[in-house]
């Protein structure tokens, strides 16, 4: 009964949403995405605030988006254009939350069984204590929230979503601050429930970790935008860049190739074309021996007239003054260092350094101010 | 003895009332996106700063034979609105209501947001929600606002001598009471009626802190009221 059901339920879940966000400090967020999930778990991955949470509340309905379209298997749960706008109740979505939401008032059992009071009281028990077992949790059957832990309480939560036969399932980060063991244990049977039904599950993550482990799709997500999508060997290994920096407004655009991964520190090595300069800059979607184009701002980059030490910056490189040109309140000095780097210094910094065309300089970079940007 | 009787009444039908009514007036202003609705906040905390006679006056005009309550309810029920019990029950509404809606507000706004999302989420209405989850998560809110407005009632005086007058067994409450009985100079009736007063205040001040205790937030005291 409940695998006919759910046969007919394996189906891909298209979402395409656009939505302006306001933010702190007047500066606006625009989201703006379009992907599919197909049946099996899609891991959404990346840094808090790129929008992935917003993502899942506008696919439950929980948020509305300016623009869109988001559907399971043909059927349009939402669409800006025709109008739809399916209100949650009617969505068949199951959604986890981060803090899972179970009712702190309500036994375990109670919880699972809130979305299926529609239901005549013998299906409800028998569905209910179906997927407590499932989920190995029927022996707390009468615990209320506060009496559990946390890993169980996250087992409860996903027991009460997927009771209701849900077309599509959202988990938002719903195993942070669980061991490894236990959180592949929980995931090791939410595949087995998943094995038979197939449905699309979207889950979102900020932690690499979890991707390799948990999903067998990838979208990655960074500011509101897919920054790369595919496997989860192709989303991490391969030369895609993470960091997708506008080419506008850097002065300085670089070539470089990866000669070190040091995943541990966030940073990774790059040689720059055509020089055996080295600097390091924040670790992207990239393997050793990738090409990669970074850019750096003129103003964001230091210059000394002697070697300078004890500095928190990684990158130090020598080099000498080609030209010098006045513009207004600032001077841009062009310096060799087996590349050439535009590098603005005040007219007062000239002076005082007394910096002249030939000059032996020291560039001080911040790993930070290196940016990597796509081709 | 009919004082007391008379005031137990009154604060029993006042804080029924005000549950049917405050609910609902709590419920809509924990939701509602509304931008104005600061100015049905003020108008519901009004009698929190009004003097009482001046509340009392207003409603005495409202209800006199001329006024439109009075004229109202003299149609509907043949006799006038001033001077009667059932006056004096609306009159002990109106000045009670910020007791009986500030804890309820405070503790449907106390639910955590997420378990409304996850509600929907979870195929249940407006309604549904509510009753399974708001009002359940409440129920120190709903205690806290039937007692203060229970206490609140058998405690006032201004409003209901300016909307009853003083006819014994009708509007003649305890605080009234005591009153006459100062102003007679029957220091020992006085003082027996005080005691009962007092008592009852105690008594519910202390179930009210006690909840306080047991949510672990406030849901009311006198020093965020007033």
């Amino acid at each position: 009964m409940v695998t006919v059901d759910c046969a007919i339920n394996s189906a891909a879940l298209a979402v395409r949403v656009r939505k302006q966000l306001p933010r702190a400090r007047s500066t606006s967020f625009l989201l703006d995405v379009s992907f599919k999930v197909l049946p099996g778990i899609t891991i959404l991955l990346g840094p808090s605030g790129a929008g992935k949470s917003t993502v899942l509340d506008c696919i439950a309905g929980l948020l509305r988006p300016d623009a869109g379209k988001i559907s399971v298997d043909g059927d349009v749960l939402f669409d800006s254009e025709g109008g739809t706008d399916r209100p949650i109740q009617a969505r068949r979505i199951a959604y986890v939350f981060q803090s899972l939401a179970l009712f702190p008032h309500m036994s375990a059992e109670e919880n699972v069984a809130y979305a299926l009071h529609h239901l005549p009281k013998e299906e409800r028990s028998t569905r209910t204590q179906e997927i407590l077992k499932a989920f190995r949790v029927e022996t707390l059957r009468t615990r209320k929230p506060s009496e559990i832990s946390g890993g169980e309480k996250q087992r409860v939560a996903l027991a009460r979503s997927l009771v209701t036969q849900p077309r599509v399932l959202l988990l938002d980060e719903p195993l942070t601050g669980l061991d490894a063991e236990l959180k592949a244990a929980i995931v090791d049977d939410l595949r087995a429930w998943n094995a038979a039904r197939r449905i699309p599950v979207l889950y979102v993550t900020h932690s690499r970790d979890e991707v390799d482990a948990l999903g067998e799709r990838v979208i990655a997500m960074e500011n509101g935008h897919i920054v790369s999508e595919g496997t989860p060997h192709e989303v991490l290994e391969a030369p895609r860049r993470k960091k997708l920096a506008q080419a506008a407004g850097f002065e300085n655009l670089l070539e470089g190739t990866v000669v070190d991964l040091r995943e541990a520190d966030g940073v990774m090595r790059v040689r720059l074309a055509e020089s055996v300069c080295e600097i390091e800059v924040p670790l992207g979607y990239a393997a050793v021996g990738d090409r990669v184009r970074l850019a750096i701002r003129a103003g964001d980059i230091l210059l000394a007239t002697a070697r300078p030490q004890g500095l928190s910056a990684r990158n130090v490189i020598e080099g000498r003054i080609l030209t010098m040109e006045r513009r207004g309140n600032l001077v841009s000095a062009r310096v060799n260092c087996g590349v050439i780097f535009i590098v603005h210094v005040t007219p007062g910094a000239v002076r005082t350094l007394e910096l002249a065309e030939q000059s032996q300089v020291w560039l001080v970079l911040k790993t930070h101010s290196c940016y990597l940007v796509a081709d | 003895m009919d004082a007391l009787l008379l005031s137990l009444k009154l604060a029993l039908c006042v804080s029924a009332i005000l549950l049917v009514v405050g609910v609902p007036l709590a419920y809509w202003l924990a939701q509602s996106p509304w931008r104005g609705k600061f100015l049905l906040e003020a108008i519901v905390a009004l009698p929190l700063v009004l003097p009482p006679t001046v509340l009392g006056f207003y409603l005495l005009v409202a209800m006199g034979p001329r006024g439109p309550l009075g004229k109202f309810w003299q149609f509907f029920f043949g006799h006038g609105l001033a001077f009667s019990f059932e006056g004096l029950v609306l009159a002990s509404v109106l000045y009670s209501l910020p007791f009986a809606v500030q804890p309820l507000l405070a503790s449907f706004e106390g639910v955590d947001c997420k378990l409304l999302d996850a509600s929907a989420v979870l195929g249940a209405g407006k309604l549904r929600t509510f009753f399974r989850v708001i009002l359940p998560l409440s129920i120190p809110g709903v205690v806290t606002s039937l007692v203060l407005s229970f206490a609140h009632t058998i405690g006032e005086f201004g409003v209901v001598l300016m909307v009853g007058g003083n006819l014994p067994g009708v509007t003649r409450t305890v605080s009234i009471d005591i009153y006459d009985h100062v102003q007679s100079l029957e220091y020992a009736d006085a003082n027996r009626m005080a005691l009962v007063l007092l008592a009852i205040s105690f008594f519910v001040l202390a179930v009210v802190y006690a909840l306080n205790r047991r949510v672990g937030r406030r849901l009311w005291s006198p020093w965020t009221a007033q």
